[in-house]
């Protein structure tokens, strides 16, 4: 079966010049998302003066800010043979909660902030212990979460955007702060991402994740505590849709219970699947992941710049997700026979 | 021989398969006739499995035909090996938990009325029908649920599966695992009474009595090919061990005796879910072969020791320092290394490069702060894979690509990496090339020179002998025996992993 295909590769790696090099470096995938990224800033661009215009980069970059940092966790959880669909809900619930804590704490922006990650610390490990210990499969465990915490989150708000939070400072340099040129918002997301990935690629946690991810008995039997990791990861999930809740109520001024975060969790999976990650785990990076963001926000702000029916973007976002999933599957061969494993 | 191809029943001719460099099968011709009882026979590996799954259309042959009623037949799929009238009751039978009985055996080809209703009335009539027939309609109730059933009525589920339509070959492959006495003398009348109908039965069983009880007709196969069929009523059981055994692969072994009497690693009377008072010692630099037939429970054992299955009651210690169970973590911080059977499955990260397997157990030796220090880990990765001739272009290449033989390398690489002072290696050559074997079992006695225990299973009779110092023998779940390199043969091992019962085991304890 496997026996040998290294006579096949290693002319390949001899007569390699430096851009081939380079190349092979960003990956087959990458080069694809960047080969579309191209198209439709292009596209777009051509149709419309506006569409490249400094401004609207920004646009585009502020309205991918909220739904990447998502998806860089999403990617975390996914590589480790996870999933997580209740990111939208832990974002609005923290959204709320931001305002609310805020409001009732006399305008005080950390208290805002603090009360915000500890609920997304809590729902996280929730989600973990769930679904390590309660034996969930991950995605009935946060199918369930995606409409328990969307719940709690309009119970509190009554269902109403709650408080406002842009006569405070630090609120208002989260959402219109500029450094160095570039939104505040970007900056974090720029910060968790990379964090993130070092996190990934350097670390021996990030080894470890990618083992859980690709072979969680093998994992086992090399020692790895891979509840623990299962469980730490879903928390570190909670706490980054935490920041984006915070970032959303930042951005529309008040605690949101369901607007501006209903959909993220399809946003997160669908980024992170074109990005290259396995849905079976093992498999993915961060790079490919923002790729995928930025190829998901200019395809949305071109549709919106045209006039697009919004209708439209769901169509196109769902058709991007079983896309990127059936060519993963394609590729690594799988027969067809009755559900996939 | 031509004149064997007018003869009724089953027969194959000249049956040959190749896994890849593997070599399953080499020229089986066997007869199966109508209305005999043919046993087959044979050591683990020795290709009883394969030649079952070509009858049935999992396989295809890489040489040779299957004759039915002396026409050749091509079995592409197991639809077409049941159209042509060949069953299997698998060892596992194939339950549907949530369903009845009837629909269970009729699953497929239940009986139907216009738009596709299910005819309760007929599905019964049949069933009660079918039940009478063969004799079980006081034995199973046709109501009761697939998940509701005992071990024994799975195996009837199956049987009655198989006898639907029209049945000219049936193969049990060892049906008596999980019956009772009375339910093995009940599946016994009834293959009887299937010979006696004519059908051609094949019987796939380690167990000599039942053979003897049951058998017309016993062939023996050995490396994939058949050492001789022989007449039950005229062999014995010595003819048959005789026959099972006797390869040579003395050349392939270099071994020197390295043993010290320094305990390293001391099982103190362990039981587990699937193991009984197990205890055993191995010394450094000694190589324990631990033998017994598959399911003897010699894996499930090896991952109890590496903290992956709950230990019940007794201790393991490692220098003397008692292991804590349910702590893979814990026992490799120890010192125990594990490379389990499954190497694909249990062991290797497949899209991963070679680097990323090895260097996984020993991260937190290579780490500063939490960050992996990359020089180090390929410095690291590079030593043991040259050390090892890992045959590949470079360290960073993924293990899929790479053959079997080099992929066992890199989970011992990974083991080497970690210097542990026990190391259990499950079945270390399964499905690898004979080069490789021999380059496995070169490592296997460098490390023994090193000091290292080591605990070898393997259901290869002749790697056995030829590697350890001294033999354990298990069966079902317990200890039946320990040979030192002296007293260990082929025919002993074997007698001690198909003792019948524990009066033998005595025996055995005592040899």
């Amino acid at each position: 079966m496997s026996t040998t295909t290294l006579s096949e590769s290693t002319p390949e790696v001899k007569s390699r010049g430096k851009l081939s090099e380079l190349l092979a470096s960003v990956g087959g995938q990458n080069l694809s998302l960047i080969g579309g990224l191209v198209v439709v800033l292009a596209l777009f661009g051509s149709l419309n003066d506006n569409y490249l215009s400094w401004n609207n980069i920004q646009v585009i970059a502020e309205a991918a800010t909220i739904s990447g940092l998502l998806a860089v966790v999403q990617t975390v959880v996914i590589i480790c043979g996870g999933l997580d669909i209740s990111v939208g809900s832990q974002a609005g619930l923290a959204s709320v909660v931001s305002a609310m804590a805020f409001t009732s704490a006399g305008s005080n922006a950390l208290v805002g902030m603090a009360a915000a990650i500890g609920v997304g610390v809590v729902i996280g490990l929730l989600n973990g212990v769930i679904i390590v210990y309660g034996r969930v499969n991950a995605t009935i465990a946060t199918l369930a979460g995606l409409a328990a915490y969307k719940g709690v989150a309009q119970l509190i708000s009554n269902g109403a955007a709650q408080g406002y939070v842009l006569n405070n400072s630090i609120f208002i340099f989260l959402s219109r702060g500029k450094i160095a040129a570039l939104p505040v918002m970007v900056w974090l997301l720029i910060v968790v991402a990379l964090a993130v990935h070092v996190l990934l690629k350097y670390t021996d946690i990030g080894r470890n994740i990618y083992a859980i991810g690709g072979n969680d008995t093998a994992a086992r039997l090399a020692g790895i505590n891979i509840n623990k990791y299962l469980i730490a990861v879903y928390g570190l999930l909670g706490v980054v849709a935490a920041v984006a809740g915070i970032l959303l109520t930042a951005r529309t001024g008040s605690g949101q219970p369901t607007s501006g975060s209903e959909g993220l969790e399809l946003q997160s999976i669908t980024a992170a699947a074109l990005g290259g990650c396995a849905l079976k785990g093992g498999k993915g990076g961060i790079g490919g992941t923002l790729l995928a963001v930025a190829l998901l926000g200019a395809l949305e702000n071109g549709l919106t710049v045209q006039g697009i029916n919004s209708f439209w973007q769901n169509v196109a976002q769902g058709s991007l997700l079983v896309v990127a999933v059936v060519i993963q599957q394609r590729r690594s061969g799988e027969r067809a026979v009755g559900l996939p494993g | 021989m031509t004149t064997t191809l007018t003869n009724p029943g089953a027969a194959v001719r000249g049956l040959g398969k190749s896994f890849g460099a593997v070599r399953a099968l080499n020229g089986v011709t066997l007869e199966f006739p109508p209305g005999q009882v043919t046993a087959l026979m044979g050591e683990n590996g020795a290709g009883k499995s394969t030649l079952l799954k070509i009858l049935t259309g999992d396989h295809q042959p890489t040489e040779g035909h299957v004759l039915l009623d002396g026409v050749e037949v091509a079995l592409h799929s197991p639809a077409q090996a049941r159209a042509a009238g060949i069953r299997i009751i698998p060892q596992e039978p194939e339950i549907i938990p949530h369903v009845s009985v009837a629909e269970n055996v009729y699953a497929g080809a239940l009986p139907r009325r216009s738009g596709r209703r299910l005819d309760r009335a007929e599905l019964r009539r049949r069933i009660e029908a079918d039940l009478e027939r063969l004799g079980f309609a006081r034995v199973l109730d046709p109501d009761l649920l697939g998940s509701e059933l005992t071990p024994a009525q799975r195996q009837l589920v199956e049987i009655l599966r198989a006898l639907t339509g029209e049945a000219k070959v049936i193969a049990f492959d060892e049906p008596t695992s999980s019956l009772s006495e009375q339910e093995v003398d009940a599946l016994f009348a009834l293959i009887r009474r299937l010979r006696d109908q004519g059908v051609a039965v094949v019987y796939v069983s380690h167990r000599m009595k039942e053979i003897f009880q049951l058998a017309d007709r016993i062939a023996v196969l050995r490396d994939g090919a058949v050492a001789g069929v022989l007449d039950a009523a005229q062999a014995g059981e010595a003819d048959l061990v005789r026959l099972m055994v006797g390869r040579d692969l003395s050349t392939m072994f270099v071994r020197q005796m390295v043993a010290t009497d320094r305990v390293v690693l001391d099982v103190q009377d362990i039981s587990t879910d699937d193991v009984t008072g197990i205890s055993l010692q191995v010394r450094a630099g000694e190589v324990v072969g631990l033998a017994g037939l598959i399911g003897a429970g010699r894996s499930e054992l090896a991952l109890a020791l590496a903290g992956d299955r709950p230990i019940r009651s007794g201790k393991v210690l490692l220098e003397g320092q008692e292991l804590r169970s349910g702590r893979p973590g814990e026992v490799i911080r120890a010192g125990l290394g594990l490379a389990p059977e499954e190497r694909k499955a249990q062991a290797l990260f497949l899209h991963r490069s070679i680097r990323d397997n090895t260097s996984l157990v020993v991260l937190e030796r290579l780490r500063r702060w939490r960050f992996v220090r990359r020089s180090a880990e390929r410095e690291l990765a590079q030593e043991y894979s040259d050390r090892l001739r890992v045959r590949t272009p470079s360290i960073e290449h993924e293990v899929r690509k790479l053959s079997g033989g080099n992929q066992q390398k890199v989970v011992l690489a990974r083991w080497l990496a970690r210097k542990p002072k026990v190391l259990i290696l499950d079945e270390p050559t399964r499905g690898i090339d004979v080069g490789a074997k021999a380059e496995i079992y070169q490592i296997i006695a460098d490390l023994a020179k090193e000091g290292i225990a080591l605990l070898v299973i393997s259901s290869e009779l002749p790697e056995v002998l030829g590697l350890a110092d001294r033999v354990v023998v298990m069966q079902n779940g317990r200890i039946t025996g320990e040979l030192d390199r002296e007293q260990a043969t082929e025919e002993r091992i074997l007698s001690l992993a198909m003792a019948d019962d524990l009066v033998s085991s005595d025996e055995g304890r005592t040899a």
